[in-house]
């Protein structure tokens, strides 16, 4: 099968810029933590450890 | 808590993805071994994490987060008492005989080692448990999404079930296995956050330290006496019961956790697993118990938020997880949350059914059923067993009703089937002598014994059908106790019965016990990746780990 770094880190390279786009764009805010983008900073970490799974993946295979 | 149409984007990409994953494993499926064994070619780091991602069930998580908020950093030892040094053994003495004896499963080791009787009660035995997880886990979720999300239980049941068995069907275990490590990869990432924010929240470490009890912040300190702690046990219950058989009943015998490690390219790969697992296993606490912990501060400063009650009254903390991620997460986090919790419901469940299907078409139906069809038959088997055994599941479901703590009633399941179990193991690998008849019999007992001890005792009003003779101060030092007693019946009656009958020919023992196998060479193997330094090292950072939160 091929290397599972490559559709990992598709996944969360995609759910983490959509988290981030949200999070820029949106007034969404958790009732506990009002003055965090929790958006924001999740989707950040979820697209650069899908952007780390990615560049792993293609490091290897070139 | 409500969703919002971005929520359920996170979820069906994910749905999406898993389905994908398996479509990817099925073009190297061509026989049974293949959609039952990932025909041993798995690499290792993600054999490593799919060894304890099979652990990390939708009940895991709710569980674990219930007994932070109930019995405080404590419930740590789980994991650094009742996991890890388990997993070291395994990886450095048990793991030449399973992979090396060529066994497909568990029982199937037993079959060869011992004879066909052993293999017979193990392989039923385990089907059924892994049955009853699979079913007491779909509950759990199904109970809480109704709860939380107001989803209609069947609904959501039936859908997540299904997504499994899709995925499974079509890739065996390699798709399970794969799915299992993006799985793990999604339960940190979509749970850390709720830790971090929560914990400071609460005021960081010392925050949490100043406003609980000093109980609630140790893991050792107040082990002395049962009394002093909210879980009931004293320290040798605790070791004994926990550290030592119910954590290396698990985690060296079951065959769920061990398929995982069978599963890697070589043998080196497949001692390396649960070595390797060792190490995030450690820093699971911070991700799970913490926030739990953190939900009691919470409460004591009137920040807003509060651990739901009962209808009967008393915390009920199998929602601390599921509320605090709506007082911390906003919509777009909120539905990466649920669907960490929905993936840790998959990985068990998967973990479970491919467990399942493995041990009923090897060691139930090829062994007993139909022994010389080709392997295409066996396959076909394995497939079918796969749909009948999420239909079981689901059946199952219904039965965990009856008990209010879903963590103390696995231990209760686990106290039975995996307790003796890991006495059978440590005679059959180290001791030549071990019979098929003593092995049998003292399993017997052991589960006859863990049976009568349930029977005669009553914590927390559970127990005691037979006669209530004796009371224990909780469930969980009554499930420590159980199996304490059901691994030393079964010691004793396979080392009384062995000594009064024939053993095996040392010449049939090769690669099953120890004495009598080639241990595999390490000269090729870099020294960090070697098991001996590998455990060295795991010990010294768990040492540092019990030391920090003595």
């Amino acid at each position: 099968m091929d290397d599972l770094r490559r559709p990992t880190g598709f996944l969360f390279a995609l759910l983490g810029l959509i988290l981030l786009l949200y999070g820029i764009f949106s007034s969404a805010r958790a009732e506990l933590v009002p003055n965090v983008n929790v958006n924001f900073w999740c989707g950040l970490t979820l697209l650069i450890f899908g952007g780390i799974m990615l560049w792993l993946s293609y490091r290897t295979k070139s | 808590m409500t969703l919002a149409p971005i929520d359920y984007v996170s979820l069906i990409i994910y749905f999406a993805f898993v389905l994908g994953i398996g479509w990817m494993a099925k073009r190297k499926i061509a026989t049974s071994e293949d959609f039952l064994t990932s025909g041993r070619s798995v690499p290792v780091w993600i054999t490593s994490l799919a060894f304890i991602a099979a652990n990390l069930g939708a009940q895991e998580m709710i569980g674990m987060c219930a007994s932070g908020a109930k019995y405080g950093i404590m419930t740590a030892q789980f994991y650094w008492l009742g996991a890890v040094p388990a997993m070291i053994f395994v990886g450095l003495f048990m793991m030449p005989f399973y992979y090396g004896s060529r066994a497909r499963s568990v029982p199937e080791y037993l079959k060869l080692r011992f004879d066909e009787k052993t293999r017979g009660l193990n392989a039923i035995t385990f089907a059924i448990m892994t049955i009853f997880s699979s079913g007491i886990s779909m509950y759990a979720l199904g109970l809480l999404f109704e709860l939380v999300l107001g989803w209609n239980f069947t609904n959501s049941v039936l859908l997540s079930a299904v997504i499994v068995l899709v995925y499974t069907l079509l890739g065996g275990l390699t798709s399970a296995i794969y799915n299992e490590v993006v799985q793990f990869f999604l339960i940190v990432l979509g749970f850390a956050p709720l830790s971090i924010l929560a914990v400071e929240k609460a005021g960081g470490w010392s925050g949490i330290s100043a406003r609980l009890q000093p109980v609630m912040t140790h893991t050792w300190e107040y082990t002395t006496h049962a009394s002093q702690n909210p879980m009931g046990v004293e320290v040798f219950g605790l070791v004994a019961g926990l550290g030592f058989v119910l954590s290396f009943g698990y985690w060296c015998t079951n065959f769920l956790v061990i398929q995982r490690a069978m599963a890697a390219e070589t043998i080196h790969g497949a001692r390396q697993t649960p070595l390797f697992a060792a190490f995030p296993k450690i820093f699971m606490p911070f991700v799970v118990i913490l926030p739990g912990v953190a939900a009691v501060a919470l409460m004591s400063m009137s920040s807003g938020y509060s651990i739901p009650l009962k209808p009967t009254g008393g915390f009920n903390y199998d929602l601390v997880l599921t509320t605090l991620m709506a007082k911390f997460y906003p919509a777009g986090m909120l539905g990466i949350g649920l669907t960490a919790l929905m993936a840790s419901f998959m990985s068990g469940m998967a973990g479970n059914v491919t467990a399942f299907n493995t041990v009923f078409t090897y060691d139930l139906y090829q062994s007993y059923i139909k022994r010389d069809a080709a392997d295409n038959h066996y396959l076909w088997v394995g497939r079918i067993t796969t749909v009948a055994g999420v239909a079981l599941s689901i059946g199952t479901a219904f039965l965990a009703t009856h008990f209010n703590n879903i963590m103390d009633f696995l231990q209760l399941v686990f106290a039975f089937v995996n307790a003796p179990l890991f006495a059978t193991f440590l005679l059959g690998m180290f001791w030549k002598r071990t019979t098929g008849h003593g092995a049998f019999w003292g399993m017997v007992t052991g589960l006859v014994a863990g049976g009568l001890t349930l029977g005669l005792t009553v914590a927390e009003g559970k127990g005691g059908w037979i006669a209530p003779v004796h009371q224990f101060p909780s469930s969980m030092a009554q499930n420590f106790w159980i199996a304490i007693i059901s691994w030393s019946a079964c010691f004793l009656v396979t080392v009384a019965v062995t000594l009064f009958t024939k053993p095996k020919p040392v010449a049939e023992l090769h690669n099953l016990v120890y004495g009598v196998t080639d241990l595999p060479h390490e000269e090729g193997v870099r020294w960090y990746k070697r098991p001996g330094p590998l455990a060295i090292i795991v010990i010294i950072v768990l040492i540092i780990m019990n030391i920090i939160y003595w």
